[in-house]
C-alpha cells in the first residue's frame, strides 16, 4: 500500500494511485510544487496591448494582475494590498496608470512598488515604502509569440525551454493569421465542474472516449444536413461533432498521438484541412486562403494549413487548438472543483467571417450550453463520484504502454492516437515536480503530508 | 375545449387571435409548462421554421456573430439539440433534470402587423434540480411572438441570464 506521504510510490509504469485525482492533500501539494513551480498561463498580449492595460488572472487560486507598464513591459503582480491584504482590482479588466486601493488609498505602480501611501509615517523599521516590494511581483513571466505565462519560482527553465517543440503548436495557432497576429476576442466560457483539474487535459487528446462520451450529439447531428445554421455557418462544428462517432479503425489509422518532456503533447494527423475545410470550397475560406498566400506565399500557405493539429496540451494548465483558434485555461480550485475558461482567437487579416465559424465552433463544440463538453463535464463529475467509492485502488493509464516509440524531437509518441502515452507522460513531469530528485527535495520546504493520515499505509 | 388540448402547442390560437397581454402571458405559462415537463419535441412545434433561439453570454450584448454564446441556435441547430435530449445516451442527463419555472412580469415591448406580431418581454426563474442538488437560473425573456394559421409561433426567443457572465455548470436543458 503506498505511503500518502511518499508521493513517488503514487506512480507506477502504465497505473497511478485514485488518491492523485481524490485526496485533498495532494492536491494542495500540487499547488504548492507544481503551480508554484512551472511556468502557467496567464494571458495572451492581445489583452493588454497597451500601456496601462491590464488582466485579472490568476495561477492556481492566486489572484493575480497582468498589465503592460508604461515602458511597454508585461507585469504580473499579486492583487494584494501590501498595507491590509485587500484585493487591490476587482475588475476583470481596464486600462489604469496605477492600482489604488479601495481601503485607504495606497496605490501601486504597474510593477506593484508603491506608488504613495497616505499617512506614511511612524511605521516601525522593518517597513520602508520605498524599498518595499509592494503587492509583490510574480518572480518571472515571459511571452511566446504573444502567449504570456508566469512562474512563482525564481529559478527554473526558460520558457522557450519548458514548452520545447512545443512552440511548433503556437506557432502554428499564429501563422494561420495572414498578417502573422492573433487577437483574443469574442468573449470567454467561464464553466465548472466537480472533479479534479488533472482530468480536463487527460480528456482533450483522449481519442477513445468521443464514440462513447458523445454518442448523443453523434446521432443527432448525423440526422441534420452539414450546416449548422441555416445562412450556412456552422458547418465544421457539425462535421466535429459527427467526426466523434469515427470509429476505432479511424483512430487507429489516420490519427497519431506526441507527447513532450514537461508533460506536454498533442492529438495530430486529425483533421486535414484539405479534406475538412478546403473541401467545402466556401468561398470565405478560398478568400482566406487568397490573403494567406498574398502575405506567405503559395509554398508557405500550404505548408501552414497543411499542420493539423487538434488539442495541443502545455502542462499543467492550457491547451489550445491551432486550427480551430480555441484556448482553455484550466484553474484548480480543490481536488473536487475545477474552473476552466475558454478563449477564442481571431486571425488578423483573415475575412471576418472565419470569426463568426470559430464562435459558431465555440458554440456549439466547447462552449457552456454546448452539445458536446457537457457530456465531458459529466464524466468528469462521474469519476469523482466513482473514486469516491475506494474500490480499486490503481488508475489504468498503460493503452500502448508496450508499443510506444520515440519521437524524432525528443518524445514519445503512441503507435496510434488511442495510445494513453500522454497522460503517462504528465505524470512523468507530475513525478518530477511532485518528487524531485533528493538533492533538490532537501532545499524545498517539506510536505505538508502527515505520515500515515488517513490510515492506508 | 378539453383540458389536454389547452395543452398542445398553438391550438388555442386562431386565425382571429389577437396578441394581447394576457393572451402572451398564457402562451408563455403554456411554454413553460411544456419545458418542466420535458416535452421538447411539443416545445420545438412552438418555434416558426426560420426561429432562432438565444442565450447570450454577455449582458447587453449585440451580437451572436462576434461573441460566443451559451446558446445561439437557430431552428436547425435547435432540432438537432432537441433530437439530442430524447437520446438515451445522453449522459449529461442522465438522471433526467426536472424543473420548474415562473413566468411574471410580462409586458408588450412591441406591437406589429395589426396585434398579430409582437415583442413581448417576461422575467424568469427556474429551478433546475438534478443529482441532489438545485440551481436557480433567472433573467428576462424576449419573445417575438406571431400569428400565423397555426396559431400563435416563436419567431425569436432571447434569454437573459442574469449570471450570464458567471461560472456556470454544463447548461442542457434550455430555458
Amino acid at each position: 500500500m503506498p505511503m500518502r506521504d511518499d508521493v513517488r510510490s503514487l506512480v507506477e509504469p502504465g497505473r497511478v494511485h485514485r488518491s492523485l485525482y481524490a485526496d485533498p492533500e495532494i492536491f494542495e501539494l500540487e499547488l504548492e510544487r507544481i503551480y508554484g513551480q512551472a511556468w502557467i498561463y496567464v494571458g495572451h498580449e492581445s489583452e493588454i496591448k497597451n500601456p496601462g492595460d491590464f488582466i485579472a488572472t490568476r495561477i492556481g487560486r492566486k489572484p493575480l494582475l497582468l498589465a503592460r507598464g508604461p515602458d511597454g513591459a508585461i507585469r504580473l503582480v499579486h492583487n494584494q494590498c501590501a498595507h491590509r491584504g485587500v484585493m487591490v482590482i476587482a475588475s476583470e479588466r481596464g486600462h489604469t496608470d496605477e492600482y489604488r486601493c479601495c481601503y485607504h488609498g495606497w496605490t501601486y505602480e504597474l510593477d506593484g512598488r508603491i506608488k504613495a501611501a497616505p499617512l506614511l509615517h511612524g511605521y516601525p523599521s522593518h517597513f520602508d515604502a520605498k524599498r518595499s516590494d509592494g503587492m509583490g511581483r510574480v518572480p518571472r513571466v515571459a511571452s511566446y509569440r504573444g502567449f504570456v505565462f508566469g512562474s512563482l519560482a525564481a529559478d527554473g527553465p526558460s520558457l522557450e525551454d519548458f514548452l520545447g517543440y512545443m512552440t511548433t503548436s503556437f506557432d502554428d495557432m499564429v501563422d494561420r493569421a495572414p498578417d502573422g497576429e492573433i487577437e483574443v476576442a469574442g468573449g470567454t466560457f467561464k464553466h465548472r465542474y466537480r472533479g479534479n483539474w488533472k482530468l480536463y487535459l487527460e480528456n482533450l487528446c483522449d481519442a477513445a472516449h468521443p464514440l462513447f462520451v458523445h454518442e448523443s450529439s453523434i446521432v443527432a447531428a448525423k440526422q441534420q444536413a452539414d450546416d449548422a445554421y441555416s445562412d450556412g455557418f456552422g458547418e465544421i462544428a457539425v462535421r466535429q461533432m459527427r467526426q466523434n462517432g469515427a470509429p476505432y479503425s479511424f483512430w487507429e489509422s489516420n490519427v497519431g498521438i506526441w507527447s513532450y518532456p514537461n508533460g506536454h503533447s498533442f492529438l495530430g494527423d486529425y483533421h486535414d484541412d484539405a479534406k475538412l475545410v478546403a473541401a467545402l470550397n466556401h468561398p470565405v475560406f478560398r478568400d482566406y486562403m487568397t490573403a494567406l498566400e498574398a502575405k506567405k506565399g503559395k509554398d508557405e500557405a500550404r505548408r501552414i494549413v497543411e499542420v493539423r493539429r487538434w488539442n495541443s496540451n502545455i502542462y499543467p494548465n492550457v491547451s489550445f487548438m491551432s486550427q480551430f483558434q480555441q484556448l482553455r485555461v484550466v484553474h484548480p480550485i480543490s481536488v473536487n472543483d475545477t474552473v476552466v475558461h475558454t478563449y477564442n482567437f481571431r486571425l488578423r487579416g483573415a475575412p471576418e467571417q472565419m470569426f463568426a465559424n470559430t464562435i459558431a465552433f465555440a458554440n456549439i463544440v466547447n462552449g457552456t450550453g454546448s452539445l458536446v463538453l457537457t457530456d465531458d463535464l459529466e464524466v468528469y463529475n462521474r469519476i469523482a463520484f466513482g473514486l469516491a467509492s475506494e474500490g480499486p485502488e490503481w488508475i489504468e493509464i498503460g493503452r500502448g504502454f508496450a508499443s510506444d516509440l520515440p519521437d524524432e524531437h525528443g518524445g514519445r509518441r503512441g503507435k496510434n492516437s488511442t495510445s494513453e502515452v500522454y497522460i503517462r507522460n504528465m505524470f512523468d513531469a507530475w513525478l518530477s515536480y511532485m518528487a524531485p530528485d533528493p538533492g533538490r527535495q532537501a532545499r524545498m520546504a517539506p510536505p505538508r503530508l502527515a505520515a500515515g493520515a488517513g490510515g492506508r499505509a | 375545449m378539453s383540458q389536454v388540448d389547452t395543452l398542445r402547442p398553438g391550438v388555442t390560437a386562431t386565425a382571429r387571435t389577437l396578441l394581447d397581454r394576457d393572451t402572451c402571458e398564457a402562451f408563455l405559462v403554456r411554454e413553460a409548462r411544456l419545458l418542466d415537463e420535458a416535452q421538447f419535441h411539443d416545445w420545438l412545434a412552438l418555434f416558426t421554421p426560420d426561429a432562432w433561439y438565444w442565450v447570450p453570454s454577455q449582458p447587453n450584448q449585440a451580437s451572436p456573430r462576434e461573441m460566443i454564446s451559451l446558446i445561439y441556435d437557430d431552428r436547425k441547430l435547435l432540432e438537432t439539440r432537441v433530437r439530442r435530449l430524447a437520446s438515451p445516451r445522453i449522459y449529461s442527463q442522465e438522471p433526467r433534470s426536472r424543473t420548474t419555472r415562473i413566468v411574471a412580469n410580462v409586458t408588450i415591448e412591441e406591437k406589429a402587423e395589426n396585434g398579430r406580431a409582437a415583442i413581448v418581454r417576461s422575467k424568469f426563474q427556474m429551478l433546475e434540480y438534478r443529482r441532489d442538488s438545485q440551481t436557480i437560473y433567472g433573467g428576462s425573456c424576449f419573445h417575438r411572438l406571431i400569428v400565423n394559421d397555426s396559431g400563435i409561433r416563436i419567431a425569436w426567443k432571447r434569454v437573459d441570464l442574469v449570471n450570464c457572465d458567471s461560472v456556470l455548470d454544463g447548461i442542457v436543458v434550455p430555458f
